[in-house]
């Protein structure tokens, strides 16, 4: 007999039924997809944990949660700790010196070569050493076998909160349609360069066409993300293409001759603020908002919850009202 | 104030609302600033029945929606009669951009895009340069509104051909117009309303500041201040030093 029904199984969901486990709990986990797929926008992140890098236009709490979220995710999946590397075209420094004003926990790198010898030439850049990133869809089957491994598994079926009794946990992102949540576009490509060698996710400041690369096993290389206040769910433009992978191409020729692997378009769920939340509803605790902190944010947020169903504490990521 | 297609804006100040961190900082900027009018651009943002629609309607400011990022005639109108659908107004800020660098209009695109839509009942708002014959071509065209550039959109230098906005100024002294583009600083916003613009329209020097809603305030209360200098009829400058406080009578030591 479950204690608490978890309703998805992206990011949020998963790390929500884990906390459970954690706590000595016994969550069941319903997901109306069944496992984690091309279906749920947690497929489709960058899987950077960038939490002073975020800080730069985020919310403080997302700095200050964020930073916890690589020790969390260490526990279920594969965690690189290499730091991330913030460039920008010479004659775009002035974003460069910008960034740097608006966040901590970075030092000015001036031979970019010593760190990404691929990188040389680029230009100045900054570093934030105490970063990571990990592999979405690798962190997403982790997190399943982890619940795999104490008896729990993912039901496939439609549910809501209002027909399953007793505490529920709804983590069904958009489909929750919850009021002042909204889709904010997002659009990415997987490339495969095997020629092109980073051990960290870079990000190209630009002033029209900002990028990120985070470099994935084998090669590949996902750039992203777009940023559309838009809830239009068709494929990637031509127009994003273009402009990701020129941003690309600026920062290494060579990725023009990269093999495209996959293209992917979807809808962030955001509160007004862009910052997560869990919601009281009675028995029903909504968590939404993971924005572009998905995996940045659902450790902190799961873990918020779960201490509020366990212990009532009331975390700053938790509106009563 | 000039009136804007038969409107009377509250306050002089035009705001973008794109590059925002998050729809709560633009709502705060829009409150903060007294912003009475909203730009909205519809170029990548295609659908019905969105958040951000929402959001912006309930800022409960004007509506301008605009053609940012067009670069062909057709686009632009095309561009102009779905923010018609969708913002249910006739007002388009309409962009012809010429030159994908210095993103400047393309004055010929523009003009004959004027005319379409102006032919078509919209109430347009060129986005223009401080050229007075291309003025002069698009108020005949049917343009009531001018929105000349202070500087390249996005550079934050100010009024960048201060002469020619004063000479274009000065030229049409009937016709309502708009700085557009360029704007840096609250003393840029200052300067354009003390050269007797009637508004400012401004989106990145806000949003990208490290406190928009601060940034926001700043430029509310410069457009304030520009607006109540020029109708203070300022001095003219001297050349002279000329004493602020009487000489007569006092000691000559």
């Amino acid at each position: 007999m479950a204690d608490v029904t978890v309703i998805g199984a992206g990011v949020a969901g998963l790390w929500a039924a884990y906390a459970l486990c954690e706590a000595g709990l016994t969550p069941r986990l319903i997901d109306r997809s069944g496992p984690p797929g091309p279906h749920g926008c947690s497929w489709w992140a960058g899987g950077m944990l960038a939490p002073w890098c975020e800080g730069a236009v985020a919310e403080p709490v997302i700095t200050r949660h964020g930073a916890q979220a690589a020790a969390h995710w260490a526990g279920v999946t594969e965690v690189t700790q290499r730091g991330t590397l913030v460039v920008a075209m010479p004659r775009d420094k002035g974003e460069l010196a910008r960034f740097a004003r608006r966040t901590t926990g970075h030092r000015a790198v001036a031979d970019l070569a010593a760190l990404e010898p691929d990188l040389a030439g680029a230009g100045q850049g900054l570093f934030f050493d105490a970063e990571a990133h990990l592999d979405p869809r690798a962190a997403l089957a982790g997190l399943v076998a982890a619940l795999a491994a104490r008896g729990v598994g993912i039901m496939q079926a439609d549910a809501t909160p209002e027909t399953i009794p007793g505490p529920v946990i709804d983590a069904r992102g958009l489909a929750a349609g919850l009021p002042g949540l909204r889709g904010v576009r997002g659009e990415m490509l997987l490339l495969r360069a095997p020629e092109i060698r980073l051990s960290r996710p870079v990000r190209l400041l630009h002033p029209r066409h900002p990028l990120y690369i985070v470099p994935r096993a084998e090669g590949v290389f996902m750039l992203g993300a777009t940023q559309i206040e838009s809830e239009d769910r068709r494929g990637v433009s031509a127009r994003s293409m273009l402009e990701l992978l020129s941003a690309a191409y600026a920062l290494d020729p060579r990725f023009a001759e990269a093999e495209v692997l996959e293209t992917g378009a979807d809808l962030r769920p955001a509160f007004a603020d862009n910052v997560p939340r869990v919601q009281v509803r009675g028995r029903v605790l909504q968590l939404n908002g993971l924005f572009r902190h998905g995996y940045l944010m659902a450790p902190a947020l799961a873990l918020q919850a779960v201490d509020y169903l366990t212990r009532g504490i009331k975390g700053d990521l938790v509106h009563e009202d | 104030m000039r009136r804007f297609y038969g409107v009377s804006l509250e306050t002089p100040l035009m705001l973008g609302t794109a590059q925002y961190p998050s729809p709560a900082v633009l709502e705060a900027a829009f409150r903060d600033s007294q912003a009475s009018v909203a730009t909205v651009s519809l170029r990548r943002e295609a659908g019905k029945g969105q958040a951000f629609w929402q959001i912006i309607r309930s800022l409960g400011v004007h509506v301008l929606p605009n053609t940012a990022g067009c670069h062909s005639v057709q686009e632009a109108v095309t561009t102009a009669k779905m923010a018609r659908e969708m913002f249910e107004t006739n007002w388009i800020k309409l962009e012809v951009i010429g030159h994908a660098d210095t993103l400047q209009p393309d004055p010929f695109g523009l003009l004959e895009a004027t005319g379409v839509l102006a032919a078509d009942g919209f109430e347009v708002f060129p986005y223009t340069t401080e050229d007075q014959v291309l003025a002069g071509r698009l108020l005949a065209a049917g343009a009531q509104v001018l929105m000349p550039w202070g500087s390249p959109i996005g550079s934050g230098l100010g009024l960048n051909n201060r002469y020619g906005l004063k000479m274009l100024r000065a030229a049409f002294p009937d016709v309502p117009m708009v700085i557009d583009a360029g704007l840096g600083l609250p003393s840029h916003a200052t300067d354009a309303m003390e050269l007797g613009f009637d508004a400012v329209l401004l989106n990145t020097a806000v949003a990208q500041a490290g406190d928009p809603a601060a940034m926001a305030r700043a430029f509310g209360l410069a457009v304030q201040a520009g607006a109540l200098a020029r109708g203070a009829d300022p001095m003219e400058p001297r050349e002279m030093a000329v004493p602020s406080t009487p000489v007569m009578g006092k000691a000559w030591l």
